[in-house]
């Protein structure tokens, strides 16, 4: 399996962050940055992970069975993840999604038939001075309300 | 650093720094239930049974990670703790199914134990149970996820002890379960550890699931009948039948390890293909006849031939107990007055006993495998053939950090943790293994093992450069079969007698006795020589002993059925020279031990070669064979005592022609192998020996 040159070069960095023998500690991000080229955890990038960090594939596999970050299956071009912890809960959190289930016509952890949204219900994302608050991507966005919502999906599929 | 001393329960208790709490309390008879903990293995605290409460210290503490300390006072059955271990309980029985009744684990399951001694009376959870469907991982192995507790046992034994890594764990919460390593299925060494180390019923034996409860059974601890490692098994035996194998007390050499064969290839036992009555060749065919016709057919034949001065030729087995091969050897000699006498060799033992002349201490036991400094395995796939010494030496590094050195012809197991392996043709080992003399004359100690790779000269090479080392070296010599090495040392060699006494003339080997045209009779017991080697006489009068109808007993004229190690007590040695007695577990209508059958043959042709009962025997070998006069409470009572059956000076040459190892993998065994429907079954069988 191949990847792109900065996602090699990145990967060569983070290995030489860890103490000689004791590289298989990248295997948390390197599966995440994996998964942001490939849009999921596949069962040949199992293997190649295995591979490269010298352990079984269960290994790898308990990993991404016990993080929800991790996906087997390809989420949308813009994953809306959406905060109902405690500090986005109590300012409207599980209104907004709700509000987005609709919006989008999805639930949690489903893709749009277009495979341009999709949507998850999380926990915190340290995000709680600036609740509720929701993520796309890699982005945040900062007290949200229904209306800011559909702004930002409107703006985002009309970038597509 | 000296001891601590330290109370627990208002006892004082010392304990070297660094010993935990839980194992402290349990060497001084003070027991904290855990589940997760398992001696020997990786500290897991997942289970929270061992929470302790500990003077001064404002919560509970687990006793299995938290290391003693001077002037510590630990209560382990304070109210606090006793009202935690039933808190503990209701969890863990919170999504467990009650079907304790049906279960496999009943009647010996850990978590049944302590919800009797700890547990509360009811539940206060009211919720619907999340329930897992049972999977079949494999023929041996299956997995009920309701059952299971996640205290993580059998991933660690899988991933620790054995090397394999075989299981993993998914998901989180009341939701997380036991994962196979391919996907629906186990692809590993099959060998059923993760099954007997699990504390309930989640994992189950596809030999034994719901056939039997615990306590309706006879348990029997007699020796593994395949490979030479000499692993005590304890068959738990109803109406004569043996339901299944494990060695749950950690009694003899492999404490609680045990390999596919011994946990589950005891079936050949009932195959359906068992001889179970004498056969007689009546006008060209094998004829089911009474035993006195089959013995009177024999004898007479022996006699005639004998009094004719014509040639025997007898071959012996590697897997008939040390009192019939020493019977059968005496038989041949005194009875027969043939010389030509013969087993199946697998390991040169004779030249290594020879090259060890002088030398005290110079023979490995299983136990040397676990505290050697440093370990030398020269030609052997060790997980693959001996399945026990890998256990061993990877538990060495794990507890000792041995150092390891591999010379083999391809990958190995031990390559994950060996300091150095050597890829190295055959014939070439010694010079492979003499590139590593600068990093083994640091260790303080050696012990090297080999295999049919090291024979004839090369392994008086091997003792010469073992001693050019200047450290202590013990040596292993790697054989076949359970009772390759007994074979050779109760004299089942054409020159050499019991204790490898030279004889006054030299016989014919099997080769030769196979391929003599004018051969008048060949005796085999237990063995299957013309399974690769045609008879060279045809007018060869043909006696075996066997279990099954294999290539030679087809050619035989009398046929006697005999019991296997299973059915019949005994002793058997194993590779390292430790001898074991065997117990009867099974029973089979129609066999009888070949011993038996060689005491009645005897007494046919009116010979007088002593009582035929297996202790009397034994008493004889003791007396005459060196090394063998081992204490008998030590066997008795199932332990191993190591034999040197010779101190050197044996003045014969091998030829290495005479020796070589059938390379059985884990999911061989020869001709037991073959008729073990379990061995068969497994998807990995038969494997392939130095495999990535």
């Amino acid at each position: 399996m191949t990847f792109s040159p900065e996602l090699e070069a990145r990967f060569a960095r983070m290995l030489r962050n860890y103490p000689p023998g004791r590289q298989k500690g990248a295997l948390i991000p390197m599966l995440l940055y994996a998964q942001d080229e490939t849009g999921a955890v596949t069962p040949e990038l199992v293997q190649e992970v295995a591979n490269r960090l010298s352990v079984k594939p269960v290994e790898v596999e308990e990993v991404i069975g016990f993080y929800s970050m991790l996906r087997r299956k390809p989420m949308g071009k813009y994953h809306v993840q959406v905060c109902t912890n405690i500090s986005c809960l109590l300012t409207g959190g599980e209104e907004l999604f709700e509000h987005a289930c609709r919006k989008l016509g999805i639930g949690n952890r489903e893709v749009t038939p277009d495979g341009q949204f999709s949507l998850e219900e999380v926990e915190c994302m340290g995000a709680c001075s600036w609740a509720p608050a929701v993520e796309v991507n890699y982005d945040f966005h900062h007290k949200m309300t229904p209306e800011k919502f559909d702004q930002l999906i409107d703006s985002l599929a009309k970038r597509q | 650093m000296p001891d601590v001393t330290l109370t627990i329960n208002g006892q004082a208790v010392t304990a070297a720094p660094g010993t935990l709490i839980i194992e402290a309390a349990r060497r001084h008879g003070i027991e904290i239930p855990a589940f997760c903990y398992y001696e020997g293995y990786s500290l897991q605290a997942a289970c929270r049974m061992c929470l302790v409460e500990i003077e001064k210290n404002p919560k509970l503490q687990p006793g299995c990670t938290m290391p003693v300390a001077e002037g510590m006072v630990v209560l382990t059955e304070s109210p606090k703790v006793v009202e935690t271990r039933k808190a503990m309980l209701e969890f863990l029985l919170s999504n467990h199914p009650l079907d304790c009744p049906v279960c496999d684990k009943g009647g010996e399951c850990e978590l049944q134990d302590m919800s009797f001694r700890y547990g509360a009376g009811e539940s206060r959870f009211t919720e619907l149970k999340v329930h897992g469907e049972e999977q079949q991982w494999s023929p041996v192995v299956y997995y009920d996820p309701a059952r299971c507790i996640l205290c993580y046992r059998c991933v660690r034994v899988c991933d620790e002890g054995l090397g394999v890594t075989a299981l993993g764990t998914q998901n989180r919460g009341v939701i997380s379960e036991i994962i196979p390593n391919a996907g629906d299925h186990l692809v590993c060494d099959e060998c059923g550890m993760c099954i007997d180390i699990c504390p309930v019923g989640a994992l189950t034996s596809g030999t034994y699931r719901y056939k039997s409860r615990p306590w309706e059974m006879n348990h029997v601890g007699t020796i593994c009948a395949h490979c030479s490692d000499g692993c005590k098994t304890t068959l738990a035996v109803r109406d004569g039948e043996i339901l299944r194998g494990n060695n749950r007390d950690r009694s003899g050499i492999n404490g609680e390890f045990l390999c596919i064969k011994g946990r589950y290839a005891f079936d050949f036992v009932r195959h359906p293909e068992r001889l179970q009555s004498p056969l007689l060749r009546v006008n060209g065919e094998l004829q089911p006849v009474s035993w006195s016709e089959a013995l009177s057919a024999a004898a007479a034949k022996f006699n005639e031939v004998k009094a004719r001065g014509g040639r025997f030729g007898v071959i012996g087995a590697t897997r008939t107990t040390n009192e019939e091969n020493y019977f059968l050897q005496k038989f041949a000699r005194q009875g027969l007055g043939t010389a030509n006498i013969d087993h199946r060799r697998s390991g040169d033992v004779v030249t290594l006993l020879d090259a060890l002349s002088g030398r005290a201490n110079a023979l490995a036991t299983v136990e040397d495998l676990y505290t050697a400094k440093a370990a030398l395995v020269i030609g052997s796939d060790l997980a693959q053939q001996h399945p026990l010494f890998a256990f061993q030496l990877r538990a060495n590094w794990r507890h000792h950090q041995l150092t390891a050195y591999v010379v083999t012809p391809g990958p190995v197991r031990e390559d994950l943790y060996a300091a150095r392996a050597i890829r190295s043709e055959a014939g070439k080992e010694l010079e492979a293994a003499a590139s590593l003399r600068d990093d083994l004359a640091k260790s303080q100690d050696l012990v090297i093992l080999f295999g049919d790779a090291i024979k004839g000269d090369a392994v008086r090479r091997l003792v010469e450069f073992g001693d050019s080392l200047g450290i202590p070296v013990k040596y292993l010599c790697l054989v076949d079969y359970a009772n390759s090495r007994g074979a050779m040392d109760m004299g089942l060699l054409p020159d050499l007698g019991p204790g490898y006494q030279p004889t006054q003339t030299r016989g014919l080997n099997w080769r030769e006795m196979l391929a003599d045209p004018a051969l008048d009779v060949l005796w085999v017991v237990g063995e299957d020589p013309l399974e690769e080697t045609a008879l060279a006489s045809a007018n060869a009068f043909v006696v075996v002993q066997d279990l099954f109808l294999t290539e030679t007993a087809k050619r035989a004229d009398v046929v006697f059925p005999s019991a296997s190690a299973y059915e019949k007590t005994g002793t058997v040695t194993n590779s390292a020279g430790q001898v074991q007695r065997l117990k009867q577990a099974a029973k089979v209508m129609g066999v009888k031990p070949d011993l038996d059958i060689m005491g009645l043959l005897a007494k046919e042709m009116g010979l007088n070669l002593g009582i035929w009962i297996p202790d009397k025997v034994f008493e004889e070998i003791r007396r005459t064979v060196r090394g063998y006069n081992v204490a008998l409470p030590v066997i008795a009572t199932g332990g191993a005592a190591q034999t040197g059956a010779a101190d050197g000076r044996i003045p014969v040459t091998v030829p290495p022609e005479l020796i070589r190892s059938a390379g059985d993998t884990l999911f061989t065994s020869g001709t037991l192998g073959r008729y073990s429907g379990m061995l068969r079954s497994v998807m990995e069988a038969p494997g392939t020996l130095y495999k990535p």
